[in-house]
């Protein structure tokens, strides 16, 4: 492979010719940027925050102190809500325009510490609250596929930058699924990790109980060695699991033996031909590698949205309080008294879409109606729990759709915020239940008059069985040769086509 | 109509743990302002809380010394008001399920000893701190410090059970010395360690319905609490003996001039949307804790004052005293393994505490110059007649304020107690001898002139003259003399 | 309707945000139409689900709790905890003056 051609390599491949001195760590960081960033980061937005010389000093510093790590020299982007010392963190919102955090997300310090270099802040939807990528307060990312259509959100950004070969790793946040739906709009993998596998210190909350931090590549075995490099328990965040996080290292054994379920009377209706079609292809490679399907009915994806949107809204409206115009970020400049202030600078400073989720929130907690909604809310996730736990009993894993549709285009849905809300139908659950899921991509679909879009399905397992999903994935990923999958082996992958 | 008074209180006390509640930053008070913050304190988006293990601790331990209940299962909840000197809007605090419920404290009012039963005692963290408005240029603006956000509170919250704003006032002083035993609060209101908001209601004497209560705040100091209350109820009184009806209200009471103000009405009440903080699984607190938090705990103080009466044959007074304070208490039984209780108990409450209080000191200060040894050595010399308490005093005096060792330095004065006639009647003579002013007024009837003598005697004794020996003399000579004229 | 426009303006003003007079009546649609959906929920069997609050907490357990020790390593200096305040003056933070007295 020519130096040009580095930016095509997946992360564990990069790590190891900078490892053997074979690449300089400039190189490989600054590979991205100067291969397809330049013809694409334009048109594609993926990137709300990069400074050449802050990428420049962070190369510098993992090539005094990391040339041996594990991920050394790659290349991360991460989602705008992760803390950095050195880019501005400002969630997609005007609230936080220019804001520089003095501290370092945890995940962002175990990346540093396993030689990773963060190149920059991935576009997202204003305080992750949307599944699209338009409600950025810095503009739209659009999809690498198609760029008239959406890279998914809430993390569209780091999706759709290692879906165009910016970097081979991307970090987001999964709070209803805004990691596993952009994944499968970018045809990327991404992984929702066990609920405190990953620390959140320092990721800017939205729904403290749910939220995750993911974890994007064009591989598994990238994903797996990003993981092993960040999960585990942290001292500053008390809802880590105190346990050591899985170990992922055989990520590559295989699926002989396993089950997986298939609840297709949650495809029957409402999911997208191209999406079923997909399911199926993943089922037979599945099958052909040796793994068993074990089909079932599984609760309808309604009820998981209807909780998680009193759930989720409840603790952003208590997270979001914070921001108020006193400390940080945005001020109104003109406020008489400090409850204009309040007022003036939350109203301006935040967007229609999350305005819209701080009131449903704030009504579902207050006097009079937090039995009837939070509560409820509460009870029925004990509930679904349930549902995933009884689930898991009779299999390994679970296969799902990771977006009931393929990409849609932008605007499709941004006037109406409850059909917004059903595009994470069939990842809420894993977020109310705790539970790991993996977004695989199944290559892309026929062109149908269109540009071929990704396609891809979702693998959900039970708390901590990240190292089958993994495996699962991995199959798929291999199990390409033969049945049509678009993306293959470990340095190929189905690069989008610039148009 | 005759009224009686219904009074709740709510007690804020504040921890003295090294770090904050929720994160490392120091708990300590005076520094510079906002230098004691991290991006926890701070409200930074994405921080996130870790208890502080030594504040539950110290919440088990009072809940504990309170006979409350100890939930296994407790936990944080979040409330919302949003306020500058709050960094994320909300409160981390405890709600449906606190750590401690029940219990009571037990106080001594007068000869009684009443139990005053509780609610709950829970943990939060405490807000920062705005400044009243200032000139800035063409406008007002406030400060803001978060040096003491995220300070670690207890909130102690009482039954409706007192009747008398005195009752309040014992209250919080056998709180106050409560939480100093536990060492786990300095306890001090003025300075805030101890903060309380009064629930005051009025009823017809002998009715039982409750009354609309209003809610007293900025009552920082014990003398201010029980005036504050004084106050509220007067008002109350009043507004109901002109026919009116108590509005739900929350008042602040002016200490300096003694007047209330109403700070909002229940209009404006706060809709807190308390729901249970997500960043804090629940707190767990298993039997080998509360074991090992019980052994911590030791002797209470009420207990402690209980079996100094009956082990030590102590009135109940001395006995209270003696136990106001830990370190005095201990110190105490150190000195009566060397010396008789009821002497000790002497020495301390009349020579030592005085000393503290004249010199602003404490039990710890008092004990570094004079160990338990050397003050039972100074007492016992007294009791054996090795020294008069006059020079024993003097002694004692020097060694609180120098150190040393009082045997070294009786022997090196030579200190003894002298009682022979056949060394005082010397100093006797001479004494009547230069004071015949007194000697004459003595003579003619004015016996209490006698006193004024024996302090001539005892100066030119150095002290060292036995008072009742000196007295003896001074009486049979001035007899010898009256009869001799 | 789920909510109303007194719903919306009382939570408006609970949340410190303020909702344009002729944008009330479409909130109020818009949050009534998901709340409507939420009603859902009410067909579900609850009958012995206690609320979860914490995903995976079976499996997690208690809170792990902190050593009372100082933590130099996260503290702030004034002049990096002041940095990102849009007004600041001599180590405080500046706020337009509390007209209100609203500190519970």
């Amino acid at each position: 492979m020519s130096g040009a051609d580095v930016w095509r390599l997946s992360a564990t491949a990069l790590a190891a010719r900078v490892r053997a001195g074979d690449l300089a760590v400039a190189d490989a960081v600054e590979s991205g940027w100067r291969g397809p960033a330049a013809a694409w980061e334009a048109d594609v937005h993926a990137v709300a925050h990069t400074d050449p010389g802050a990428r420049a000093a962070a190369s510098s510093a993992a090539a005094r102190d990391r040339r041996t790590a594990p991920l050394a020299g790659v290349p991360v982007l991460v989602k705008d809500n992760l803390c950095t010392t050195d880019y501005p963190t400002t969630c997609g919102s005007r609230i936080l325009a220019g804001y520089r955090p003095p501290y370092d997300a945890t995940v962002i310090g175990r990346l540093r510490d396993h030689g990773a270099v963060v190149i920059g802040k991935g576009n997202m939807d204003e305080f992750a609250m949307g599944s699209s990528t338009e409600f950025s307060a810095y503009g739209p990312t659009r999809n690498p596929y198609d760029l008239g259509r959406v890279p998914g959100g809430s993390s569209g950004g780091p999706a759709a930058a290692v879906a165009y070969g910016l970097c081979p790793v991307g970090l987001g946040s999964d709070t209803g699924g805004s990691v596993r739906q952009p994944a499968a709009f970018c045809g990327v993998f991404g992984l929702k990790p066990t609920y405190g596998r990953l620390s959140r210190y320092g990721l800017v909350a939205f729904g403290s109980s749910l939220d995750q931090v993911g974890i994007f590549a064009r591989h598994a075995g990238d994903v797996a060695a990003t993981y092993a490099a960040l999960a585990g328990p942290d001292p500053h965040d008390a809802t880590t699991r105190q346990t050591p996080a899985p170990d992922v290292s055989r990520w590559d054994r295989g699926v002989a033996g396993l089950t997986f379920g298939w609840p297709a009377n949650l495809w029957r209706e409402g999911v997208e031909p191209d999406v079923v079609e997909g399911l199926e292809i993943a089922a037979v490679a599945l099958e052909r590698a040796g793994a068993r399907r074990v089909a079932f009915d599984f609760m309808p994806g309604e009820y998981a949205v209807a909780t998680y949107y009193l759930v989720a809204t409840a603790e952003a409206s208590s997270n979001l309080a914070r921001f108020d115009g006193v400390r940080y970020g945005f001020r109104h400049d003109d406020a008489p008294d400090v409850r204009a202030l309040y007022t003036r600078t939350r109203s301006a400073g935040f967007g229609p879409e999350v305005q819209r989720r701080i009131l449903l929130g704030t009504y579902a907690l207050s006097a009079g109606y937090y039995d009837a909604y939070y509560l409820t809310a509460q009870r029925a996730r004990t509930r679904i729990r349930r549902e995933y736990e009884a689930a898991f009993a009779r299999c390994d894993c679970m296969l799902m759709p990771a977006s009931p549709t393929l990409p849609f285009r932008l605007g499709e849905k941004t006037d109406d915020p409850l059909a917004m809300y059903l595009s994470d139908i069939f990842t809420i659950g894993a977020n109310l239940a705790g539970i790991p899921g993996l977004t695989v991509p199944v290559g892309l679909t026929g062109a149908n008059g269109r540009p071929p879009l990704p396609r891809a399905v979702q693998v959900l397992g039970p708390e901590d069985a990240e190292p089958v999903l993994l495996a699962a994935g991995r199959a798929l990923e291999v199990g390409g040769d033969t049945i049509r999958l678009g993306a293959a082996h470990d340095t190929e992958f189905a690069w989008p086509t610039k148009r | 109509m005759a009224y009686e008074a219904v009074i709740g209180l709510e007690c804020h006390i504040q921890l003295a743990t090294v770090s904050k509640m929720f994160c490392g930053c120091p708990a300590e008070f005076g520094a510079r302002p906002n230098s004691n913050v991290c991006p926890v304190c701070l409200g930074l988006p994405g921080a996130l809380p870790v208890t502080n293990r030594e504040a539950i601790d110290a919440a088990i331990r009072l809940g504990l010394a309170l006979g409350s209940t100890i939930r296994d299962v407790s936990v944080f909840a979040r409330k919302h008001y949003f306020y500058p000197d709050m960094p994320k809007n909300y409160q981390i605090t405890q709600y449906d399920r606190p750590l401690c419920e029940g219990g009571a404290l037990p106080v001594r009012i007068g000869d009684a000893t009443r139990s005053f039963a509780l609610i709950r005692v829970h943990a939060e963290e405490d807000t920062g701190k705005s400044f009243h408005p200032e000139r800035h240029g063409d406008r007002q603006v406030s400060r803001v410090d978060f040096n003491r956000a995220g300070v670690p509170l207890l909130e102690l919250v009482t039954q409706p059970v007192f009747r008398e704003p005195a009752e309040c006032a014992a209250f919080l002083t056998a709180l106050r010395r409560l939480v100093r035993w536990l060492g786990i609060s300095e306890g001090d209101m003025e300075k805030g360690h101890l903060r309380c908001d009064a629930n005051v209601s009025i009823r017809p004497a002998g009715t039982q319905a409750l009354g609309t209560k209003s809610e007293l705040k900025n009552l920082n100091s014990i003398k201010g609490v029980e005036k504050g209350i004084t106050a509220e109820i007067a008002r109350q009184e009043r507004v109901l003996a002109s026919g009116g009806t108590i509005e739900q209200a929350t008042l602040l009471y002016d200490a300096d001039h003694d007047k209330l103000a109403v700070m909002r009405s229940k209009e404006h009440a706060h809709d807190y949307r308390y729901f249970p903080e997500p960043d804090l699984p629940q707190l767990a607190v298993d039997a080998a804790w509360l074991a090992a938090a019980r052994e911590r705990l030791a002797e209470l103080p009420w207990t402690r004052a209980e079996r100094f009466a009956a082990e030590y044959g102590l009135p109940a007074y001395d006995a209270g005293v003696l136990c106001d304070q830990r370190e005095l208490a201990d110190y105490f039984e150190e000195v009566v393994k060397e010396a008789d209780p009821k002497k000790v108990s002497n020495w301390i409450m009349t020579e030592m505490l005085r000393h503290l209080k004249a010199t602003q000191r404490g039990v710890s200060d008092w004990a570094r110059n004079v160990p338990p040894h050397h003050f039972a050595f100074i007492i016992r010399s007294v009791e054996t007649a090795q020294a008069t308490a006059t020079s024993a005093k003097s002694v004692l005096d020097e060694v609180f304020a120098n150190g040393g060792d009082p045997a070294s330095i009786y022997a090196e004065r030579g200190i003894r107690a002298r009682s022979s006639s056949d060394e005082l009647l010397p100093l006797v003579r001479a004494a009547i001898e230069e004071n015949p002013g007194p000697v004459a007024q003595y003579l003619g009837g004015k016996t209490a002139t006698l006193g004024f003598l024996v302090g001539q005697v005892m100066k030119k004794s150095g002290g060292q003259a036995v008072p009742q020996t000196v007295k003896d003399l001074l009486e049979a000579e001035l007899a010898r003399r009256a009869a001799a004229r | 309707m789920s909510i109303d426009r007194e719903d919306v303006k009382r939570i408006a003003e609970l949340a410190r945000l303020e909702i344009p007079e002729d944008r009330i009546e479409r909130t109020a649609r818009e949050l009534s139409a998901v709340l409507d959906y939420a009603a859902a929920l009410r067909r579900l069997d609850l009958e012995g689900c206690e609320p979860t609050v914490f995903a995976g907490l079976g499996a997690a357990g208690p809170a792990p709790l902190r050593a009372d020790a100082l933590d130099d390593v996260r503290r702030l200096t004034p002049e990096t905890a002041l940095a990102a305040a849009p007004e600041h003056e001599d180590d405080a933070f500046l706020v337009p003056p509390v007209v209100e007295n609203l500190n519970p």
